[in-house]
């Protein structure tokens, strides 16, 4: 068996998981904080991947990223091609991912109550210890389920990926990707196989996430 | 005067404009829900900002807006005691006692274990706030908050989400706090009872503003301001008019009553329900009555009735066993009122 799409997929979805994670709890604590009027805009924007089609964030990324895009012209001044390139790929997974970590983080945020972040300052504790030692924590079993969902967005991501990273065999053909191209070929056996390789990785993830807050509010008893 | 604050601060059309100053002693801030009591302890703790004005805490200045000085809350040594308690739930008795002390650790953990004894957590240290009751809970919020020894102590309403019994019984265990702490404290609530019992100033606030400040019993004796009198829970009060020297008239009453002092700005007057007594027609201050219902509480009865046909009611207080008494030997048509019960208001 040919594992090379698996652990393309797996590169590009941890890796976009990764930075996703730290992306979406920056953009909540900026939220949270701003106090400006354009707030609602600022969200909406953070939120758009969400509801776009995939393919019109492919076509926004390819103006941004290609050669006569302001990214991808500085990108390649430094001789860097991301368009067709697996970082492509983990670009396009990390937009669509996102909102989804954002929105859970953000969510789980606005619960906390603000007693405690005040209690917290008479008591002399420093902003970055108020969030490392009590928002963090209380917010962790949803900052787990977003950060799990954001990886199962990654992996699955398909229109966005294509349009950017193409769909290259041993280079940028993810799972998905390969499933598409099995089916169009008329390969129904081995786009059966990568399905039940993706089924399992799925349920796995959603089992982990539940069984993960669980034991989490058991613990803090939030 | 250990605490001055004079702060304006405007937010979503309620306008703030606090003066107080307040001694080493425990000052009641009395006044209806969202009248600014929070507000101005939130500014005193640095929690919220005051658009303008200075709050010094013993000559040290916390926020002056005039000099741009506005210390953030962590700096400012307050100790604040939310109605919640806001414990970190993620933290257990211990943790949540030791997290505010910057501290090498053998000092921190003699500060923690005498606080610990001080409040009977013994046993309790390795628990979650949600395993703790209610007093329990307050407790570890007060030794948490007296750990840090704040240059100011601030209770937010700590009992209007308890019930009766146990109010009671936390109200004492904060008096016995209160009596070993001394600093100044700053008490906020909207029950007069439990202002009365537990502060020796107090400030009646209105509308964002100190209406009446002084020490208790003047403040709840002769209250000299229509809300506070309502505050200290005068039921009965009527618009007023001057008719001499001597005299004055309760208009919504139709009652002239003989008084003993007069200012000139008076436009109101206020009689507890308690002040009336049973008279005869020829009596000084005495009204006809005519009784319109009985309202019947676990130790009193309180009877609303009209004065002289007017439609403005009347409240009067006696005690259940009086009542007994008053219904078997008859009731007098007649109430009367002592000039010296007469409160004159603005």
């Amino acid at each position: 068996m040919d594992f090379i799409p698996l652990i393309i997929s797996l590169k590009i979805a941890v890796i976009a998981t990764f930075i996703t994670f730290f992306l979406g709890i920056y953009a909540a604590l900026l939220i949270m904080k701003m106090n400006s009027r354009w707030k609602w805009l600022v969200d909406g924007i953070f939120t758009l991947p969400l509801v776009l089609p995939p393919t019109v964030i492919g076509f926004f990324l390819l103006l941004i990223l290609g050669k006569n895009g302001f990214v991808g012209k500085f990108l390649l001044n430094m001789n860097i091609k991301v368009i067709f390139s697996w970082q492509g790929a983990v670009i396009a997974a990390v937009v669509v991912a996102f909102p989804l970590m954002y929105r859970t983080t953000r969510g789980a945020f606005e619960q906390i109550d603000m007693d405690l972040v005040y209690a917290a300052r008479t008591l002399g504790l420093s902003e970055f210890k108020i969030f490392w030692k009590i928002i963090m924590p209380l917010s962790l079993p949803s900052v787990g389920a977003g950060t799990i969902l954001a990886f199962a967005r990654a992996m699955g991501e398909f229109g966005a990926t294509l349009m950017v990273a193409g769909n290259i065999p041993n280079k940028t053909q993810t799972m998905s990707l390969l499933i598409y191209t099995a089916v169009a070929g008329g390969d129904m056996e081995l786009a059966m196989h990568w399905v039940l390789v993706i089924l399992v990785i799925s349920l796995s993830a959603i089992f982990t996430m539940n069984m993960w807050t669980q034991t989490q509010s058991k613990q803090g008893g939030i | 005067m250990s605490l001055y604050v004079d702060i304006k601060k405007s937010l979503n059309g309620f306008n703030l404009d606090v003066s107080l100053e307040a001694g080493k002693c425990t000052t009641g801030l009395l006044g209806a829900s969202g009248c600014g009591k929070s507000m101005t302890l939130k500014c005193i703790a640095g929690i919220e900002k005051p658009d303008s004005g200075v709050i010094m805490l013993n000559d040290k200045i916390l926020f002056d807006s005039k000099k741009n000085i506005n210390i953030p809350p962590q700096k400012r040594n307050t100790g604040y005691l939310f109605q919640n308690y806001a414990l970190f739930p993620n933290m257990t008795t211990l943790q949540n006692i030791s997290i505010g002390l910057k501290l090498p650790k053998q000092q921190r953990d003699e500060i923690v274990i005498e606080k610990i004894d001080k409040f009977e957590l013994s046993g309790l240290e390795d628990r979650y706030p949600h395993q703790l009751s209610g007093g329990q809970q307050q407790r570890v919020a007060l030794a948490r908050i007296l750990a840090k020894e704040p240059a100011i102590l601030m209770l937010d309403e700590p009992f209007s989400a308890l019930d009766s019994f146990l109010k009671w019984q936390l109200e004492q265990e904060v008096i016995n706090v209160l009596d070993g702490y001394n600093g100044t404290t700053l008490f906020v609530s909207h029950s007069r009872d439990e202002v009365y019992r537990i502060c020796s100033d107090v400030a009646i606030m209105c509308n964002g503003k100190i209406d009446t400040f002084g020490e208790k019993k003047q403040v709840f004796n002769k209250p000299n301001t229509i809300s506070a009198a309502m505050l200290t829970g005068c039921k009965n009060i009527s618009k007023a008019k001057k008719i001499d020297e001597t005299t004055i008239e309760a208009t919504d009453w139709g009652i002239r009553f003989v008084i003993k002092t007069h200012f000139d700005d008076m436009n109101f007057i206020g009689v507890r329900s308690r002040f009336f007594k049973i008279a005869t027609e020829n009596e000084i201050n005495s009204f006809e009555i005519e009784i319109i219902k009985i309202i019947e509480s676990p130790f009193a009865i309180t009877v609303m009735l009209k004065p002289n046909g007017k439609n403005t009611p009347i409240f009067w207080e006696v005690d259940k066993p009086y009542w007994e008494h008053i219904k078997k030997t008859g009731m007098s048509k007649f109430l009367s009122a002592q000039p010296d019960d007469i409160m004159l208001l603005k």
